[in-house]
């Protein structure tokens, strides 16, 4: 297995410090609904100002686990703690933890300025107090003139606004934000994005969002979880996930990718060399793999790291023939889906460096792929 | 064609429009205007027992007779308003002790195993498969002295007399409660299953105990539910004719009962129509102003 290296512009990584206490610690937590492992013996650690991203399929678990975290769901087994805090049995009312519903929830008989007032009222505080935070926070999310509206007079992006004001009002030390832009079109979801983040930095919250959209937890976290069936499947920033995937799975799910099955036939401490039916070339790997011999293995390897050329490579490894299938043109780059002669289609991207290319490659054609030692992921499930 | 299509669609589309309004105009707007004319004539002895409003004299002259006696006797004579208010009174508290009994039937319904509820309103909904008049008689058999009630009182010993209960206020209120019961839960149940229970999650959320996200979302959002079963109750309360006679003290002044009394004892169908006119206005009046504090409240939008 490859260890990944540290992204060296971040400064940002409590996780790499072995003395970092982690805020919120989950400790071996399952749930059970009947018979179903809805999460099953779940342990993370999330460190304070972290943008966490539980990131999976509908009913891979991650609701269930949010849930857990603000006290709507009591695990069957293993604890939960806050700051320290065993939280496993505190009532959401009593828990220093506020959450957006993915509904939003927004009470639809209060206005909006009653809405986020909601939960400083709770906490008896003075009036004035109040009506200044109410206002700081309306101005905050830019809904500052709409304080005396009612809910259904507001626009979905406006409804998610009220409804992110009202969890932040209470100034939680920790954020659990449920899909929080799946309601919201493309451009709106993209400047919230960003809004949440410098909402990270000037308030110094710590956020644990549920996503099923993978670019929003690309752009969003500093790690991302992802679970499937119940459990986490690997931990890691956005690019240790995309660049060193665990297993099939993860590097499947997130982005796409070619998988290549095949077996290892050298097998060195500092390269292997896997031979691979669909492939005319072995692929050559500069790394040592971990595995049994004899065993499947699988090589993943992404599609804009792999080039298209017409000439045949003189190399020995890591190259093979295909015929353009299709062409799909995104504008920025081409998807281009190629024909192996075992039949299996590879998919490969490339950028659109030059606006006028007379002689770009073309559907039938027959074409050469190519791609570097350090570009395929070996997996060994 | 199309356009001859689309102007057919649309005649089509206003014929059903006006199912209702023919509906309500023969069989509300007519009656109340027939009602209306009689309570503005006389009382006579003939068949129909009242003088016409209009009267052809003849001598090319329409003569209309408007008789404001009956309205004046009805301020008159305390009678009538102390029936009113009386009727008022009991069915203000009926519906009162519908509602506190209603709500956490409702609520209990609303909230329980999705599979169990249907079978839960289909018991609410059961006493209506027998008749009406069956259920109040029963109530006669269990409240009268030596009825099941006050046997069974007696039995375990906690009264050696039997209390008279039959032909009291007391079982008049039994009777409108029990009979009126379901039209409380009906429209507060309807209310309280459609309400999104994330809502609740949110409350807690910020810091509600179950109790308080009770009060201040759930009671809130559900005040619809209780105004269309309170009023479902009330109306039909105040005019209630039935209950008060087969149960009640004979002297009871309910104003179904003077109605009754003016048409068919005294054959005075002038007043009697007065009477009715009069109740209508008591009732609808206080309902158009809930209606325009409500519209007023969602901000004149319909959601």
């Amino acid at each position: 297995m490859a260890t990944s290296p540290r992204a060296t512009q971040q400064k940002f990584e409590p996780w790499t410090d072995p003395d970092a206490k982690p805020y919120v610690r989950i400790e071996k937590v399952t749930k059970k609904f009947g018979d179903f492992f809805a999460v099953d013996d779940v342990s993370l650690s999330i460190y304070k100002k972290e943008i966490f991203c539980l990131l999976g399929a509908s009913g891979c678990g991650k609701t269930t686990l949010l849930r857990m975290l603000a006290g709507f769901e009591r695990p069957t087994s293993g604890k939960i703690f806050i700051d320290g805090v065993d939280m496993t049995s505190i009532p959401p009312y009593e828990r220093p933890v506020n959450m957006m519903f993915q509904s939003y929830a927004i009470f639809p008989h209060m206005t909006v300025e009653q809405n986020v007032a909601f939960g400083l009222k709770q906490e008896r505080l003075q009036k004035d107090e109040i009506e200044s935070r109410v206002n700081d926070m309306l101005n905050l999310v830019k809904l500052g003139q709409f304080a005396k509206r009612k809910p259904h007079q507001l626009s979905g992006g406006q409804r998610q606004r009220v409804a992110l004001a009202r969890s932040l009002v209470k100034k939680p030390k920790l954020l659990l934000l449920d899909e929080p832009l799946a309601a919201l079109d493309k451009k709106l979801r993209e400047h919230t994005q960003f809004e949440l983040i410098n909402i990270k930095e000037t308030l110094g919250v710590t956020f644990v969002v549920v996503t099923h959209d993978q670019e929003e937890a690309m752009t969003l976290s500093t790690r991302i979880g992802l679970m499937n069936h119940g459990e986490i499947v690997q931990v890691g920033t956005p690019s240790e996930i995309y660049e060193y995937p665990s297993s099939r799975f993860v590097s499947e799910f997130i982005g796409s990718v070619n998988m290549f099955e095949g077996r290892l036939v050298e097998d060195e401490p500092s390269y292997v060399r896997i031979g691979c039916d669909d492939l005319e070339a072995p692929i050559y790997v500069d790394h040592g793999v971990s595995s049994a011999p004899g065993a499947t293995i699988w090589a993943a390897i992404r599609p804009e790291k792999i080039t298209i050329s017409r000439e045949k490579p003189d190399a020995t490894d890591n190259w093979t023939a295909a015929v353009v299938q299709d062409i799909a043109y995104m504008g920025d780059m081409s998807i281009y889906l190629l024909r192996l002669d075992s039949g299996k289609v590879v998919r490969v991207t490339q950028p659109n460096i030059y606006r006028h290319a007379d002689d770009r490659i073309t559907w039938d054609e027959r074409v050469f792929l190519q791609w570097y030692p350090e570009s395929p992921v070996v997996v060994t499930k | 064609m199309k356009a001859l299509l689309k102007r057919a669609g649309l005649q089509g589309r206003s014929v059903v429009a006006a199912v209702p309004y023919l509906w309500l105009l023969l069989f509300f707007l007519i009656p109340f205007v027939i009602v209306l004319k009689i309570s503005f004539s006389s009382s006579l002895i003939a068949m129909p027992p009242y003088e016409p409003l209009l009267h052809w004299t003849g001598e090319k002259v329409l003569q209309i007779k408007l008789n404001l006696g009956n309205f004046a006797f009805l301020v008159e004579d305390n009678l009538y308003w102390k029936a009113y208010l009386n009727s008022i009174w009991v069915a203000s508290v009926s519906t009162f002790f519908c509602l506190l009994l209603g709500y956490p039937i409702a609520y209990a319904i609303a909230r329980s195993n999705p599979s169990a509820r249907n079978i839960l309103m289909l018991l609410i909904v059961l006493p209506f498969w027998t008749s009406f008049l069956l259920r109040v008689y029963a109530w006669i058999g269990i409240l009268k002295n030596n009825g099941l009630l006050n046997n069974f009182l007696i039995w375990i010993g906690a009264i050696d007399q039997p209390i008279q209960m039959l032909q009291t206020d007391f079982a008049v209120y039994v009777g409108i409660v029990y009979s009126y019961l379901p039209f409380m839960i009906l429209p507060l149940y309807a209310n309280l299953e459609k309400m999104d229970l994330t809502l609740l999650e949110a409350a807690a959320d910020l810091g509600c105990k179950p109790w308080q996200g009770f009060l201040k979302v759930t009671l809130p959002l559900s005040l619809p539910g209780v105004r269309a079963g309170c009023l479902l109750v009330f109306i039909p309360a105040v005019g209630e004719f039935v209950i008060p006679s087969l149960l009640g003290d004979p002297g009871m002044l309910m104003i179904g009962k003077v109605l009754w009394t003016e048409f068919f004892n005294n054959r005075d169908w002038p007043v009697a129509s007065a009477v009715a006119i009069v109740l209508l206005l008591f009732l609808v009046i206080p309902m158009m102003y809930f209606q325009r504090a409500q519209d007023a409240e969602a901000g004149g939008v319909h959601r």
